[in-house]
Protein backbone atom coordinates (compact mmCIF):
# COMPACT_ATOMS: atom_id res chain seq x y z
CA UNK A 1 0.00 0.00 0.00
CA UNK A 2 1.10 3.90 -1.00
CA UNK A 3 0.72 5.43 2.22
CA UNK A 4 1.26 8.93 0.51
CA UNK A 5 -1.53 8.07 -1.71
CA UNK A 6 -4.26 8.34 1.63
CA UNK A 7 -3.71 12.20 2.87
CA UNK A 8 -5.32 11.48 6.10
CA UNK A 9 -3.19 8.33 6.76
CA UNK A 10 -0.16 10.09 5.87
CA UNK A 11 -0.48 13.34 7.22
CA UNK A 12 -0.87 10.97 10.60
CA UNK A 13 2.16 9.36 10.68
CA UNK A 14 4.20 12.15 12.78
CA UNK A 15 1.24 11.81 15.75
CA UNK A 16 1.57 7.85 16.31
CA UNK A 17 4.21 8.09 18.23
CA UNK A 18 3.32 10.64 20.63
CA UNK A 19 0.09 9.63 21.01
CA UNK A 20 1.34 5.68 21.55
CA UNK A 21 3.53 6.83 24.31
CA UNK A 22 0.43 8.63 25.73
CA UNK A 23 -0.93 5.13 25.67
CA UNK A 24 1.68 2.85 28.03
CA UNK A 25 1.96 6.48 30.09
CA UNK A 26 -1.46 6.22 31.20
CA UNK A 27 -1.92 2.62 31.25
CA UNK A 28 1.30 2.30 32.86
CA UNK A 29 -0.57 4.85 36.03
CA UNK A 30 -3.71 3.27 35.68
CA UNK A 31 -1.89 -0.34 36.68
CA UNK A 32 0.70 1.25 38.82
CA UNK A 33 4.21 0.41 37.18
CA UNK A 34 4.48 4.23 37.52
CA UNK A 35 4.37 5.66 40.47
CA UNK A 36 2.36 9.15 41.03
CA UNK A 37 5.22 10.70 42.98
CA UNK A 38 7.11 9.98 39.55
CA UNK A 39 4.83 10.68 36.79
CA UNK A 40 1.10 11.74 37.38
CA UNK A 41 -1.31 10.08 35.05
CA UNK A 42 -2.08 12.37 31.50
CA UNK A 43 -5.49 12.46 32.96
CA UNK A 44 -4.42 14.19 36.29
CA UNK A 45 -2.54 16.16 34.41
CA UNK A 46 -5.37 17.20 32.10
CA UNK A 47 -7.30 17.76 34.96
CA UNK A 48 -5.14 20.43 36.69
CA UNK A 49 -4.55 22.25 33.01
CA UNK A 50 -8.69 22.55 33.11
CA UNK A 51 -8.34 23.40 36.58
CA UNK A 52 -5.64 26.28 36.03
CA UNK A 53 -7.53 27.51 32.77
CA UNK A 54 -10.78 28.21 34.52
CA UNK A 55 -8.77 30.16 37.09
CA UNK A 56 -6.99 32.34 34.75
CA UNK A 57 -4.00 31.56 36.39
CA UNK A 58 -2.63 29.32 33.54
CA UNK A 59 -3.70 32.16 30.80
CA UNK A 60 -1.51 34.94 33.13
CA UNK A 61 1.15 32.98 32.75
CA UNK A 62 1.50 31.90 29.64
CA UNK A 63 1.09 35.56 28.58
CA UNK A 64 3.87 36.27 30.50
CA UNK A 65 5.92 33.97 29.09
CA UNK A 66 5.21 34.33 25.69
CA UNK A 67 5.32 38.20 26.46
CA UNK A 68 8.96 38.14 27.30
CA UNK A 69 10.06 35.89 24.61
CA UNK A 70 8.36 37.87 21.61
CA UNK A 71 9.78 40.98 22.87
CA UNK A 72 13.24 39.54 23.40
CA UNK A 73 13.28 37.97 20.30
CA UNK A 74 11.85 41.14 18.26
CA UNK A 75 14.72 43.21 20.24
CA UNK A 76 17.71 40.51 19.21
CA UNK A 77 16.90 39.45 15.77
CA UNK A 78 16.15 43.14 15.34
CA UNK A 79 19.79 43.90 16.03
CA UNK A 80 21.24 40.64 14.54
CA UNK A 81 19.24 41.15 10.91
CA UNK A 82 20.98 45.14 11.09
CA UNK A 83 23.99 44.43 12.00
CA UNK A 84 24.82 41.91 9.62
CA UNK A 85 23.35 43.67 6.50
CA UNK A 86 25.58 46.47 7.72
CA UNK A 87 28.54 44.17 8.14
CA UNK A 88 27.66 42.31 4.94
CA UNK A 89 27.45 44.80 2.65
CA UNK A 90 30.76 47.29 4.03
CA UNK A 91 34.06 45.62 4.50
CA UNK A 92 34.94 48.44 7.08
CA UNK A 93 32.13 48.03 9.37
CA UNK A 94 32.85 43.95 9.05
CA UNK A 95 36.50 44.80 10.19
CA UNK A 96 35.66 46.86 12.69
CA UNK A 97 32.87 44.59 14.23
CA UNK A 98 33.27 41.59 13.54
CA UNK A 99 36.15 40.33 15.78
CA UNK A 100 34.42 41.72 18.59
CA UNK A 101 30.87 39.94 17.53
CA UNK A 102 32.69 36.52 17.04
CA UNK A 103 34.23 37.18 20.63
CA UNK A 104 30.92 37.81 22.92
CA UNK A 105 29.71 35.01 20.55
CA UNK A 106 31.78 32.50 22.33
CA UNK A 107 31.02 33.23 25.56
CA UNK A 108 27.55 31.34 26.38
CA UNK A 109 25.25 34.10 26.95
CA UNK A 110 23.38 31.93 30.26
CA UNK A 111 26.83 32.65 31.64
CA UNK A 112 26.23 35.67 32.02
CA UNK A 113 23.00 35.32 34.05
CA UNK A 114 24.24 36.22 37.56
CA UNK A 115 25.76 39.30 35.94
CA UNK A 116 22.17 40.18 34.15
CA UNK A 117 20.48 39.55 37.60
CA UNK A 118 23.01 42.07 39.62
CA UNK A 119 22.38 44.80 36.35
CA UNK A 120 18.42 44.56 36.30
CA UNK A 121 17.62 42.55 39.61
CA UNK A 122 14.90 39.77 38.54
CA UNK A 123 12.72 42.58 36.31
CA UNK A 124 11.45 41.99 32.97
CA UNK A 125 14.55 43.64 31.92
CA UNK A 126 16.60 40.99 32.59
CA UNK A 127 14.97 38.25 30.89
CA UNK A 128 14.37 39.93 28.04
CA UNK A 129 17.97 41.20 27.94
CA UNK A 130 19.06 37.64 28.02
CA UNK A 131 16.53 36.45 25.37
CA UNK A 132 17.89 39.04 23.15
CA UNK A 133 21.20 38.27 23.63
CA UNK A 134 20.95 34.61 22.79
CA UNK A 135 18.86 35.23 19.72
CA UNK A 136 21.22 38.17 18.28
CA UNK A 137 23.87 35.92 17.18
CA UNK A 138 22.69 33.41 15.17
CA UNK A 139 20.83 35.88 13.85
CA UNK A 140 23.59 38.17 13.05
CA UNK A 141 25.62 35.37 12.12
CA UNK A 142 23.32 33.71 9.36
CA UNK A 143 22.61 37.51 8.02
CA UNK A 144 26.19 38.04 7.46
CA UNK A 145 26.61 35.24 5.80
CA UNK A 146 23.68 34.78 4.14
CA UNK A 147 24.64 38.22 2.14
CA UNK A 148 28.65 37.10 1.68
CA UNK A 149 27.24 34.01 0.16
CA UNK A 150 24.84 35.86 -2.62
CA UNK A 151 26.18 34.97 -5.88
CA UNK A 152 28.72 37.77 -7.26
CA UNK A 153 27.64 37.03 -11.02
CA UNK A 154 23.59 37.97 -10.35
CA UNK A 155 25.49 40.75 -8.11
CA UNK A 156 27.45 41.98 -11.11
CA UNK A 157 24.19 41.04 -13.61
CA UNK A 158 22.34 43.73 -11.74
CA UNK A 159 24.87 46.39 -11.51
CA UNK A 160 25.37 46.01 -15.19
CA UNK A 161 21.28 46.24 -15.96
CA UNK A 162 21.41 49.60 -14.42
CA UNK A 163 19.91 48.81 -10.84
CA UNK A 164 21.03 51.56 -8.36
CA UNK A 165 22.40 50.52 -5.07
CA UNK A 166 18.69 50.49 -2.90
CA UNK A 167 17.23 47.88 -6.09
CA UNK A 168 20.41 46.25 -5.59
CA UNK A 169 19.98 45.08 -2.46
CA UNK A 170 15.97 44.98 -2.57
CA UNK A 171 16.18 42.85 -5.68
CA UNK A 172 19.34 40.71 -5.46
CA UNK A 173 21.02 40.95 -2.00
CA UNK A 174 17.82 40.32 0.36
CA UNK A 175 16.17 37.56 -1.35
CA UNK A 176 19.34 36.08 -2.18
CA UNK A 177 20.21 36.24 1.60
CA UNK A 178 16.75 35.12 2.61
CA UNK A 179 17.02 31.48 3.00
CA UNK A 180 20.08 31.72 5.27
CA UNK A 181 18.44 34.58 7.56
CA UNK A 182 15.53 32.29 7.88
CA UNK A 183 17.93 29.33 9.03
CA UNK A 184 19.15 32.45 11.68
CA UNK A 185 15.62 33.01 12.67
CA UNK A 186 14.61 29.03 13.47
CA UNK A 187 17.44 29.20 15.25
CA UNK A 188 16.95 31.91 17.03
CA UNK A 189 13.54 30.76 17.90
CA UNK A 190 15.22 27.68 19.93
CA UNK A 191 17.04 29.79 21.54
CA UNK A 192 14.61 32.44 22.81
CA UNK A 193 12.52 29.63 24.56
CA UNK A 194 15.66 27.91 26.18
CA UNK A 195 17.04 31.17 27.77
CA UNK A 196 13.36 31.82 28.64
CA UNK A 197 12.81 28.13 30.36
CA UNK A 198 15.87 28.89 32.04
CA UNK A 199 15.65 32.75 33.37
CA UNK A 200 11.90 31.90 34.13
CA UNK A 201 13.12 29.03 36.28
CA UNK A 202 16.00 31.13 38.18
CA UNK A 203 14.18 34.37 39.06
CA UNK A 204 10.88 35.24 38.40
CA UNK A 205 7.88 36.11 40.05
CA UNK A 206 5.11 34.87 36.99
CA UNK A 207 5.28 32.77 33.95
CA UNK A 208 5.50 29.45 32.97
CA UNK A 209 8.86 28.87 34.25
CA UNK A 210 8.14 30.67 38.21
CA UNK A 211 4.60 28.11 37.74
CA UNK A 212 6.71 25.10 37.17
CA UNK A 213 9.41 26.12 40.42
CA UNK A 214 6.36 27.17 42.65
CA UNK A 215 4.63 23.71 41.96
CA UNK A 216 7.82 21.77 42.75
CA UNK A 217 8.14 23.12 46.43
CA UNK A 218 4.24 22.22 46.60
CA UNK A 219 4.88 19.06 45.09
CA UNK A 220 2.16 19.58 42.71
CA UNK A 221 4.16 17.10 39.71
CA UNK A 222 1.15 17.06 37.62
CA UNK A 223 1.93 21.05 37.21
CA UNK A 224 5.29 20.90 36.88
CA UNK A 225 4.64 18.01 34.05
CA UNK A 226 2.05 20.39 32.87
CA UNK A 227 4.57 23.37 32.30
CA UNK A 228 7.09 21.23 30.12
CA UNK A 229 4.55 19.95 27.99
CA UNK A 230 3.49 23.69 27.23
CA UNK A 231 7.14 24.83 26.43
CA UNK A 232 6.76 22.14 24.37
CA UNK A 233 3.62 23.03 22.59
CA UNK A 234 5.07 26.34 22.48
CA UNK A 235 8.39 25.51 20.76
CA UNK A 236 6.56 23.26 18.48
CA UNK A 237 4.75 26.51 17.29
CA UNK A 238 7.19 28.77 16.84
CA UNK A 239 9.02 26.38 14.32
CA UNK A 240 5.86 25.82 12.86
CA UNK A 241 5.57 29.80 11.82
CA UNK A 242 9.24 29.79 10.82
CA UNK A 243 8.41 26.85 8.05
CA UNK A 244 4.92 29.08 7.12
CA UNK A 245 7.29 31.93 6.58
CA UNK A 246 9.80 29.96 4.93
CA UNK A 247 7.47 28.73 2.70
CA UNK A 248 5.60 31.95 2.08
CA UNK A 249 8.84 33.84 1.36
CA UNK A 250 11.02 31.05 -0.70
CA UNK A 251 8.39 29.36 -3.28
CA UNK A 252 10.66 30.67 -5.95
CA UNK A 253 13.42 27.67 -4.21
CA UNK A 254 13.42 24.34 -5.64
CA UNK A 255 13.66 22.87 -2.63
CA UNK A 256 10.42 24.52 -1.23
CA UNK A 257 8.20 23.71 -4.43
CA UNK A 258 5.38 21.82 -4.26
CA UNK A 259 5.62 18.45 -6.54
CA UNK A 260 2.44 20.20 -8.67
CA UNK A 261 4.12 23.37 -8.44
CA UNK B 1 37.65 47.22 -44.56
CA UNK B 2 35.90 46.55 -47.64
CA UNK B 3 32.07 46.20 -47.72
CA UNK B 4 29.99 45.10 -50.34
CA UNK B 5 27.15 47.51 -51.49
CA UNK B 6 24.16 45.82 -50.10
CA UNK B 7 25.75 45.40 -46.60
CA UNK B 8 27.09 49.08 -46.69
CA UNK B 9 23.18 49.73 -47.47
CA UNK B 10 21.41 47.87 -44.46
CA UNK B 11 24.13 49.24 -41.82
CA UNK B 12 23.17 52.24 -43.27
CA UNK B 13 19.39 52.37 -43.05
CA UNK B 14 19.15 49.91 -39.73
CA UNK B 15 22.60 50.55 -38.27
CA UNK B 16 22.48 54.62 -38.13
CA UNK B 17 19.29 54.53 -36.99
CA UNK B 18 20.37 52.78 -33.54
CA UNK B 19 23.43 50.44 -33.33
CA UNK B 20 26.52 52.25 -32.11
CA UNK B 21 30.31 52.12 -33.58
CA UNK B 22 33.02 50.62 -31.64
CA UNK B 23 36.39 52.10 -31.79
CA UNK B 24 39.10 50.52 -29.52
CA UNK B 25 42.62 52.22 -30.05
CA UNK B 26 45.88 50.55 -28.85
CA UNK B 27 43.86 48.80 -25.96
CA UNK B 28 45.77 47.24 -23.09
CA UNK B 29 44.56 45.39 -20.37
CA UNK B 30 46.59 43.66 -17.40
CA UNK B 31 46.03 42.10 -14.74
CA UNK B 32 49.21 41.69 -12.46
CA UNK B 33 51.92 40.97 -14.05
CA UNK B 34 49.72 39.11 -17.07
CA UNK B 35 49.02 41.42 -20.10
CA UNK B 36 45.47 39.98 -21.74
CA UNK B 37 45.36 42.50 -24.19
CA UNK B 38 48.47 43.70 -26.04
CA UNK B 39 47.42 47.09 -28.23
CA UNK B 40 44.36 45.77 -29.38
CA UNK B 41 42.77 47.67 -32.50
CA UNK B 42 39.14 47.33 -33.05
CA UNK B 43 36.75 49.07 -35.39
CA UNK B 44 33.39 47.76 -35.13
CA UNK B 45 30.66 49.62 -37.91
CA UNK B 46 27.42 50.88 -36.48
CA UNK B 47 24.94 47.95 -36.61
CA UNK B 48 27.78 45.25 -37.39
CA UNK B 49 26.99 41.87 -36.05
CA UNK B 50 31.21 41.08 -35.08
CA UNK B 51 31.92 37.69 -33.98
CA UNK B 52 35.34 37.13 -31.88
CA UNK B 53 36.57 33.98 -31.91
CA UNK B 54 40.28 32.39 -30.08
CA UNK B 55 41.01 29.82 -27.57
CA UNK B 56 39.98 29.98 -23.99
CA UNK B 57 42.46 32.48 -22.56
CA UNK B 58 43.30 34.75 -25.19
CA UNK B 59 41.97 37.89 -23.94
CA UNK B 60 38.60 37.77 -25.97
CA UNK B 61 36.02 37.75 -22.68
CA UNK B 62 38.12 40.51 -21.39
CA UNK B 63 37.67 42.70 -24.76
CA UNK B 64 33.60 42.01 -24.04
CA UNK B 65 34.16 42.97 -20.37
CA UNK B 66 35.98 46.28 -21.40
CA UNK B 67 32.94 46.81 -23.93
CA UNK B 68 30.56 46.01 -21.10
CA UNK B 69 32.27 48.44 -19.18
CA UNK B 70 32.47 46.08 -16.60
CA UNK B 71 36.57 46.52 -16.27
CA UNK B 72 38.01 49.37 -17.37
CA UNK B 73 41.47 49.14 -19.73
CA UNK B 74 45.02 49.85 -18.70
CA UNK B 75 45.78 52.04 -21.53
CA UNK B 76 44.65 52.91 -25.00
CA UNK B 77 41.23 54.42 -25.55
CA UNK B 78 37.92 53.06 -26.13
CA UNK B 79 35.53 55.05 -27.95
CA UNK B 80 31.92 53.50 -27.95
CA UNK B 81 28.90 55.81 -30.34
CA UNK B 82 32.16 58.42 -30.18
CA UNK B 83 32.25 58.59 -26.40
CA UNK B 84 34.90 57.42 -24.53
CA UNK B 85 33.23 54.45 -22.14
CA UNK B 86 33.77 55.23 -18.49
CA UNK B 87 31.91 52.62 -16.71
CA UNK B 88 28.40 50.95 -17.44
CA UNK B 89 26.31 52.72 -19.54
CA UNK B 90 22.70 52.73 -20.53
CA UNK B 91 23.03 51.82 -24.34
CA UNK B 92 24.92 48.46 -23.77
CA UNK B 93 23.36 45.87 -22.14
CA UNK B 94 25.27 41.96 -21.98
CA UNK B 95 24.39 38.06 -22.20
CA UNK B 96 26.14 36.09 -19.65
CA UNK B 97 27.75 33.05 -20.50
CA UNK B 98 25.09 31.64 -17.71
CA UNK B 99 21.44 33.10 -17.89
CA UNK B 100 21.93 35.21 -14.42
CA UNK B 101 18.32 35.06 -13.94
CA UNK B 102 17.18 36.24 -10.43
CA UNK B 103 15.64 32.75 -8.87
CA UNK B 104 13.30 34.56 -6.83
CA UNK B 105 11.95 36.68 -9.78
CA UNK B 106 9.12 35.00 -11.94
CA UNK B 107 10.24 34.99 -15.49
CA UNK B 108 7.64 38.70 -16.05
CA UNK B 109 10.00 39.82 -13.40
CA UNK B 110 12.93 39.34 -14.64
CA UNK B 111 12.58 40.41 -18.23
CA UNK B 112 11.31 43.52 -16.30
CA UNK B 113 13.94 43.89 -13.98
CA UNK B 114 15.23 47.31 -13.51
CA UNK B 115 12.39 49.09 -15.33
CA UNK B 116 9.87 51.24 -13.74
CA UNK B 117 6.33 52.47 -15.00
CA UNK B 118 4.24 50.06 -16.98
CA UNK B 119 6.86 47.21 -17.63
CA UNK B 120 4.67 44.09 -17.83
CA UNK B 121 3.08 44.79 -21.56
CA UNK B 122 6.49 45.49 -22.59
CA UNK B 123 8.22 42.52 -20.39
CA UNK B 124 5.16 40.24 -22.43
CA UNK B 125 5.27 41.51 -25.71
CA UNK B 126 9.12 40.91 -25.99
CA UNK B 127 8.59 37.49 -24.53
CA UNK B 128 6.37 36.87 -26.79
CA UNK B 129 9.45 37.53 -29.37
CA UNK B 130 11.57 35.05 -27.70
CA UNK B 131 9.12 32.65 -28.25
CA UNK B 132 8.34 32.24 -23.98
CA UNK B 133 5.18 33.88 -23.45
CA UNK B 134 3.57 31.65 -21.93
CA UNK B 135 6.32 30.67 -19.14
CA UNK B 136 5.75 34.24 -18.14
CA UNK B 137 4.73 33.04 -14.36
CA UNK B 138 7.15 30.28 -13.97
CA UNK B 139 9.87 30.20 -11.65
CA UNK B 140 13.12 30.00 -13.62
CA UNK B 141 14.04 27.07 -11.70
CA UNK B 142 11.52 24.95 -13.89
CA UNK B 143 13.04 26.25 -17.42
CA UNK B 144 15.28 24.63 -19.39
CA UNK B 145 18.98 26.12 -20.06
CA UNK B 146 17.89 27.13 -23.84
CA UNK B 147 14.70 28.69 -22.23
CA UNK B 148 16.97 30.64 -19.56
CA UNK B 149 18.52 31.95 -22.40
CA UNK B 150 15.89 33.08 -23.94
CA UNK B 151 14.79 34.78 -20.90
CA UNK B 152 17.81 36.58 -20.73
CA UNK B 153 18.13 37.53 -24.26
CA UNK B 154 14.13 38.99 -23.56
CA UNK B 155 15.90 41.04 -20.49
CA UNK B 156 18.60 42.43 -22.46
CA UNK B 157 16.36 43.37 -25.23
CA UNK B 158 13.90 45.09 -23.29
CA UNK B 159 16.19 47.93 -22.51
CA UNK B 160 16.47 47.93 -26.71
CA UNK B 161 20.33 48.02 -26.36
CA UNK B 162 22.19 50.11 -29.20
CA UNK B 163 25.26 47.69 -28.40
CA UNK B 164 24.65 43.97 -27.25
CA UNK B 165 27.61 41.96 -25.88
CA UNK B 166 27.02 38.20 -26.01
CA UNK B 167 29.85 36.35 -23.73
CA UNK B 168 29.26 32.41 -24.52
CA UNK B 169 25.35 32.75 -24.31
CA UNK B 170 24.67 29.57 -25.98
CA UNK B 171 27.79 27.66 -25.26
CA UNK B 172 26.44 25.22 -22.43
CA UNK B 173 23.59 24.14 -24.62
CA UNK B 174 23.18 21.55 -26.57
CA UNK B 175 23.40 21.48 -30.58
CA UNK B 176 19.70 21.53 -31.90
CA UNK B 177 18.71 24.39 -28.87
CA UNK B 178 22.32 26.35 -30.41
CA UNK B 179 20.82 26.49 -33.83
CA UNK B 180 17.34 27.63 -32.77
CA UNK B 181 19.01 30.61 -30.35
CA UNK B 182 21.45 31.32 -33.03
CA UNK B 183 18.96 32.00 -35.80
CA UNK B 184 16.53 33.94 -32.83
CA UNK B 185 19.63 35.97 -31.95
CA UNK B 186 20.07 36.48 -35.87
CA UNK B 187 16.49 37.77 -36.24
CA UNK B 188 15.94 39.81 -33.55
CA UNK B 189 19.17 41.79 -34.58
CA UNK B 190 18.34 42.33 -38.07
CA UNK B 191 14.68 43.83 -36.13
CA UNK B 192 15.89 45.80 -33.61
CA UNK B 193 19.85 46.50 -35.94
CA UNK B 194 21.72 46.88 -32.87
CA UNK B 195 25.69 46.66 -32.88
CA UNK B 196 26.68 43.16 -32.09
CA UNK B 197 29.52 41.50 -30.73
CA UNK B 198 29.86 37.75 -30.10
CA UNK B 199 32.55 36.14 -28.46
CA UNK B 200 32.26 32.58 -28.83
CA UNK B 201 34.67 29.14 -29.36
CA UNK B 202 32.26 27.85 -31.84
CA UNK B 203 33.61 28.67 -35.33
CA UNK B 204 30.39 27.38 -36.77
CA UNK B 205 28.30 30.16 -35.22
CA UNK B 206 30.74 32.56 -35.69
CA UNK B 207 30.24 31.91 -39.19
CA UNK B 208 26.87 31.62 -39.49
CA UNK B 209 26.00 34.88 -37.13
CA UNK B 210 28.87 37.49 -38.18
CA UNK B 211 29.36 39.81 -40.95
CA UNK B 212 33.08 40.05 -39.37
CA UNK B 213 34.84 36.68 -38.10
CA UNK B 214 37.90 38.25 -35.47
CA UNK B 215 40.14 35.87 -34.01
CA UNK B 216 42.52 37.33 -30.97
CA UNK B 217 45.45 35.20 -30.26
CA UNK B 218 47.45 35.93 -27.17
CA UNK B 219 46.05 39.61 -26.70
CA UNK B 220 46.24 40.72 -29.99
CA UNK B 221 43.61 40.42 -33.56
CA UNK B 222 45.24 38.04 -36.20
CA UNK B 223 42.44 37.37 -38.16
CA UNK B 224 39.27 39.82 -39.03
CA UNK B 225 37.62 38.12 -42.01
CA UNK B 226 34.80 39.26 -43.51
CA UNK B 227 31.80 36.50 -43.97
CA UNK B 228 30.42 37.32 -47.39
CA UNK B 229 27.82 34.77 -47.43
CA UNK B 230 23.59 36.36 -47.60
CA UNK B 231 21.55 35.82 -44.93
CA UNK B 232 19.99 33.64 -43.53
CA UNK B 233 23.29 30.95 -44.08
CA UNK B 234 22.93 27.79 -44.86
CA UNK B 235 25.12 25.70 -42.81
CA UNK B 236 25.50 22.78 -45.80
CA UNK B 237 27.12 25.20 -48.42
CA UNK B 238 30.38 24.82 -49.76
CA UNK B 239 31.07 28.60 -49.22
CA UNK B 240 29.85 28.29 -45.40
CA UNK B 241 32.40 25.43 -45.29
CA UNK B 242 35.09 26.52 -46.80
CA UNK B 243 35.02 30.12 -44.82
CA UNK B 244 34.54 27.99 -41.54
CA UNK B 245 37.15 25.39 -42.34
CA UNK B 246 39.58 28.48 -43.05
CA UNK B 247 38.95 29.75 -39.43
CA UNK B 248 39.02 26.54 -37.67
CA UNK B 249 42.72 26.48 -39.23
CA UNK B 250 43.76 29.91 -38.31
CA UNK B 251 42.37 29.40 -34.73
CA UNK B 252 44.38 25.68 -34.56
CA UNK B 253 47.41 27.60 -35.73
CA UNK B 254 47.96 26.12 -39.49
CA UNK B 255 48.13 27.99 -42.02
CA UNK B 256 45.05 27.76 -44.35
CA UNK B 257 45.21 26.48 -47.84
CA UNK B 258 45.02 29.61 -49.96
CA UNK B 259 43.34 31.50 -46.98
CA UNK B 260 43.67 35.22 -47.61
CA UNK B 261 44.10 36.63 -43.54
Amino acid sequence: MNLQRHPLLYGSIPWVLPVLLLAVWEAGTRVGWISDRVLPAPFAIVQSFVALTLSGELWGHLKTSCWRALSGFGIGAGVGIVLGFWTGTSHLMERFLDTSVQMIRNVPHLALTPLVILWFGIGEEAKIFLIALGVMFPVYLNTFHGIRSVDRQLIEMGRAYGLDRWKLFRDVILPGALPSILVGIRFGLGVMWLTLIVAETIAASSGLGYMAMNARELLQIDIVVLAILLYALLGKLADYLARVLEERWLRWHPNYQRAAG
Amino acid sequence: MKMSETEEARLGEAGSAHGVAVDARALCKRYGALTVLHELELNIAPGEFVAIVGRSGCGKSTLLRLLAGLEAPDGGRLEVAGEERRGLSDHTRVMFQEARLLPWKTVLANVGLGLSGDWRTKALDILTQVGLAEKASEWPAVLSGGQRQRVSLARALIHTPRLLLLDEPLGALDALTRIEMQSLIEDLWRRYGFTAVLVTHDVSEAVALADRVVLIEEGRITLDRRVPLARPRERGSPEFGALEKEVLHRVLGRTAPGGEA
